[in-house]
């Protein structure tokens, strides 16, 4: 209990910080901070696998998001201050956000107490899909269609953001080009840890069908081990006209969609498996799906191409 | 959990404070994933309550909020290119409509 | 013996607290960059160290036991190499 209320402190604290700080460095760092806070109370609510996602993408990926933004977006302080609301347009705001609060936290003190739950049907097919992880279970079997359509929308939001692009670096190579570093910290980090960090995002995703992991906390590591190596020099970004790179990028919605267009043919509809062979299919989608995470997570930070090919 | 149910309330009240109050579209980002965390701790909560079946916390929040994680690190990925577009375009650094000279 | 086991494992890791609780006080009392990051380096470095240390009566196998000291492994390669990056960007 004491805990709880301590970390659930340390969390308003750091969102607090989030918002007053006055320089923008200073407000993302805030937010990293707030990010892996957060995972704690995830770990305390008995979510680990939530817990894992948060401490991977929600502050790991997010925060180098917005450390490359952060340097890009330096200046333009008289503009902020001239758009800056006017003190009672704040008090305004601070109020409506304060009613909303109030009424959420209502809801919050007011619901339902036999807590409806669905865990008992969820754990009642386990078996059927040879899965020990229910939340696994769920992402691929029960809410299979969400995570298909999840897969689709990360292979949309890197086509957007390569849209950024002006017309001309169409093609082009994303970021821009990291002087290679062969000696120095940096270096010997980025030879280092990427074949520790491949081994143990392979793990995470594979470990995922029996305890907490899956291809999404394993996609991330495997695409943060790509960016070190792309940040100190060792990697090449490729072309985003790449026909490779877009292979690997569309590989895990295709098999998922394939897996669940043979369903139809096969078991009872889409995207439903046939019971003898739930286990490897959900594998196979599994392992094209790290891959096509990593890969997605990866481009979605790497950014727009900035370079001629 | 009424602790954690608390958290998310003030976390969307922070969250969307930030979001009108800010100017620098940077700054809206970053309360934008604030009020996302909220609503998503909000997810968490009424998992834990429904924690049946041996399990911890109920799984099908849980695969929710981990859906809406990947999409709202998406959606925040899309908002910072456009944000460098915007600002390498027309060296804005907010959304306001530029005074008619 | 167990139990005195575990009553070690919790001092061992109130000791690593009270390490990093020395590391943030460095962080917050010293004078400039060079001298906090030394401060929070060595300090967090230590402390999770202790931490990794005082959980080997908690595990229940030798999987579960050695994966904290992984976990401490690569904060080591990650923290040294970040304050060095850091202690360079500084020193300009």
């Amino acid at each position: 209990m004491i805990l709880d209320a301590l970390i659930a402190g340390l969390v308003l604290v750091a969102a607090g910080w989030t918002l007053a700080a006055r320089d923008a460095f200073a407000a993302v760092i805030g937010f990293v901070c707030f990010g892996l806070l957060l995972t704690l109370a995830w770990a305390r609510l008995g979510a680990v696998d939530v817990a894992l996602t948060e401490a991977a993408i929600g502050a790991g990926a997010t925060g180098i998001l917005l450390l490359f933004a952060v340097v890009r977006l330096r200046g333009g302080t008289e503009e902020v201050a001239a758009a800056t609301p006017s003190p009672p347009q704040r008090i305004a705001a601070g109020l409506l956000a304060a009613a909303i609060g109030i009424a959420l936290a209502l809801a919050v003190m007011l619901l339902p107490d036999p807590a409806p739950s669905l865990a008992a049907p969820a754990m009642a097919e386990l078996p059927a899909f040879g899965l020990g992880n229910p939340v696994a279970a769920v992402l691929m079997g029960y809410r299979g269609l969400d995570t298909l359509l999840e897969s689709v929308v990360l292979v949309f939001a890197v086509l957007a953001i390569w849209s950024m692009a002006p017309d001309r670096r169409w093609g082009g190579v994303p970021g821009p080009r990291f002087p290679r570093a062969e000696h120095g910290p940096l270096s010997l980090m980025a030879r280092l840890l990427p074949p520790i960090g491949i081994v143990i995002g392979i793990h995470l995703a594979w470990a995922g069908a029996d305890a907490p992991g899956g291809k999404f906390q394993g996609g991330t590591v495997l695409a943060a081990m790509w960016l070190l190596a792309w940040v100190a020099g060792l990697a090449q970004a490729p072309a985003i006209a790449s026909r490779r790179l877009r292979l690997v990028l569309v590989a895990g919605p295709l098999v998922f969609l394939a897996v669940g267009l043979a369903g139809m043919l096969v078991a009872d509809g889409f995207l439903a498996y046939p019971p003898a062979f739930a286990k490897p299919l959900i594998v196979l989608i599994e392992a094209a799906m790290t891959l096509s995470v990593a890969a997605a997570l990866a481009l979605l930070i790497a950014g727009p191409p900035e370079r001629a090919a | 959990m009424t602790i954690y149910g608390l958290l998310g309330a003030a976390l969307v009240a922070l969250g969307l404070y930030g979001l009108v109050v800010q100017a620098a579209v940077l700054r809206k980002i970053l309360a934008f994933n604030l009020l996302g965390a909220g609503v998503f701790l909000l997810f968490g909560v009424v998992a834990r309550r429904g924690a049946a079946a041996g399990l911890a916390a109920d799984p099908v929040p849980q695969a929710m909020v981990i859906t809406g994680l990947v999409v709202a690190f998406a959606a925040t990925a899309l908002a910072i290119a456009m944000a460098l577009r915007m600002h390498q375009i027309t060296g804005a650094a907010t959304l306001a409509e530029p005074a008619d000279e | 013996m167990s139990m005195l086991l575990q009553l070690l494992g919790l001092l061992v890791i109130a000791a690593g607290a009270a390490c990093f609780a020395l590391g943030t006080i460095g962080l917050l009392r010293f004078p400039d960059t060079l001298s906090r990051l030394h401060a929070l380096t060595k300090a967090d470095s230590l402390g999770l160290g202790l931490v990794a240390l005082g959980l080997l009566p908690f595990a229940e196998s030798l999987g579960e036991a050695l994966l904290p000291f992984l976990a401490w492994g690569l904060v080591l390669l990650s923290g040294a190499t970040t304050a060095q990056l850091i202690a360079e960007r500084a020193r300009r």
